[in-house]
């Protein structure tokens, strides 16, 4: 379970999330929807500890997340994390980019390494790319590639941050049905995304961030068919 | 041009005179690497202002002649600390040093070309600050700094023919050694380029073979 208890987060003098309050239980899928620059990218890296929060708590399994004495390492191995960008390791194949961190980390042999990446990487469809260069992958690939290493870690929540937006749109409905695959197997997910359609689909719940503020989460039917607040409206109108 | 007093003696003399270039520039890159790592590496965590004091003292390494360096070192270690310093050690002190001046920048821009994204990747996976360094950022930076790199060690292997004013013969003070005594200025000043080339042939193309290797990834 992930709990967010009255987060603060600033950059300088921008504040960008005022007081979010939010609890993630083990099997959800959350999505969150918001304009550009609403905090839901800096939530998501706060979650993780790659940022700090101002004040407020985190807690993952009940661990505080930016408590001084949590070992971050650790407990970034139950949290896989996908960001927009695609971040692979240029310098290592596909497989050497899966199984670097469970080696590295986890301690596992190579041969262990390599049998849960080959497993990971054939479950997101790249099962015959283990010694092809990132260079030489399509965006989409690249993408799946990311979700293949965060999920050799073995996980128990993953984070994705608008993996689709950098894609081509002919490259988009690859990597939601990853994202769905991981849905209907349980995982337990917050999805940061732009599309409206894959959110209404897979979500038990839809978060929408307006301006650092939660300012609606609701089942999907009901937040984008009956949304309660302008913003929301204004933000839906939008990108229909 | 082929009648020449250059004997097999003579040659060897040359020989044993690349030979010393060979060491001081060995060891000085050597240490200089090592150094300038750590310094790069120091630099880059730190950031400029904490920084300051190293900086300071390799922007002093970068910016006076080599030579003036050598003669201050020589008379600051010996006459007023009252050390017993050979030449050579003098030499490879200053140079080191002089190296590491320049490693240090050139580290400290290979790890600014490392992507900020693909470290957080790193540090999201679970991995340490140090396994972020080794494993991730240290293959990356060396890609971007080797041309630099190379660039550098060669540039110490010539400027390695200043540390004659410590009393150290190598290649172009033996060269000089025989040009007073022979006096076949031009034929010997080849003879003294082809052992630079020599030298400096293996690790050029070891650069280059090595950014032809990883050009594929
Ligand atoms: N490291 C940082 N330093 C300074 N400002 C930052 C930093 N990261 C984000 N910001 C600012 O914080 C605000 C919120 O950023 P965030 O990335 O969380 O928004 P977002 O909701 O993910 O937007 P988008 O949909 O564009 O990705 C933005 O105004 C952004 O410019
Ligand atoms: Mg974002």
């Amino acid at each position: 379970m992930i709990e967010i208890e009255n987060v603060y987060k600033s950059f300088g003098a921008l504040q960008v999330l005022k007081g979010i309050n939010l609890t993630v239980p083990n099997g959800e899928v959350l999505t969150v929807i918001g304009g550009s620059g609403s905090g839901k990218s800096t939530l998501l890296t706060c979650i993780n500890g790659l940022e700090k929060i101002d004040s407020g708590r985190i807690l993952v399994d009940g661990t505080d997340v930016h408590a001084k004495s949590t070992d971050l390492n650790k407990l970034r191995q139950k949290l896989g994390i996908v960001f927009q960008q695609f971040n692979a390791f240029p310098h290592l194949t596909v497989l050497e980019n899966v199984t670097l961190a469970p080696r590295k980390v986890l301690g596992q042999s190579k041969e262990q390494a390599r049998e849960m990446a080959v497993k990971q990487l054939s479950h997101v469809g790249l099962g015959d790319k283990l010694d092809v260069y990132p260079s030489r992958l399509s965006g989409g690939q690249q993408q799946r590639m990311a979700i293949a290493r965060a999920l050799a870690m073995s996980p128990d929540y993953m984070l994705f941050d608008e993996v689709t937006s950098a894609l081509d749109p002919q490259l988009v409905g690859e990597v939601l049905d990853t994202l769905r695959l991981l849905a209907s197997e349980g995982m337990t997910m917050i999805c940061v995304t732009h599309e409206m359609k894959f959110a209404r689909e897979v979500s038990d719940r839809v978060a929408f961030f307006d301006k650092g503020v939660m300012a609606e989460i609701a089942p999907p039917a009901q937040l984008f068919d009956a949304p309660q607040t302008e913003s929301l409206k204004t933000f839906l109108a939008a990108t229909h | 041009m082929f009648d020449t007093a250059l004997s097999a003696a003579d040659l060897w003399f040359l020989t044993k005179g690349a030979g010393m270039t060979i060491l001081v520039t060995a060891v000085s890159v050597v240490f200089g690497t090592v150094l300038g790592i750590v310094f790069g590496v120091f630099r880059y965590q730190l950031g400029a202002i904490w920084a300051a004091p190293v900086t300071f003292v390799l922007d002093v390494s970068r910016s006076i002649p080599l030579l003036i360096q050598l003669v201050l070192a020589n008379a600051f270690l010996g006459t007023v600390l009252r050390l017993q310093m050979s030449g050579f050690t003098v030499a490879c002190m200053v140079l080191t040093l002089y190296t590491a001046a320049y490693c240090a920048e050139i580290v400290r821009g290979g790890i600014d070309a490392v992507p900020l994204n693909t470290r957080r990747a790193a540090r999201s996976l679970g991995m340490t600050w140090a396994q972020d360094m080794r494993y991730i950022v240290m293959p990356l930076a060396t890609r971007v700094a080797l041309p630099s790199w190379i660039g550098l060690a060669l540039g110490v292997m010539k400027d390695s023919a200043l540390v004659y004013v410590v009393q150290v013969v190598e290649l172009m003070k033996s060269t000089q050694i025989l040009i007073t005594r022979l006096q076949e200025p031009l034929f010997l000043l080849l003879i003294c380029g082809l052992f630079y080339f020599v030298i400096s042939f293996p690790l050029a193309r070891f650069g280059g073979y090595l950014e032809k290797r990883w050009s594929n990834d």
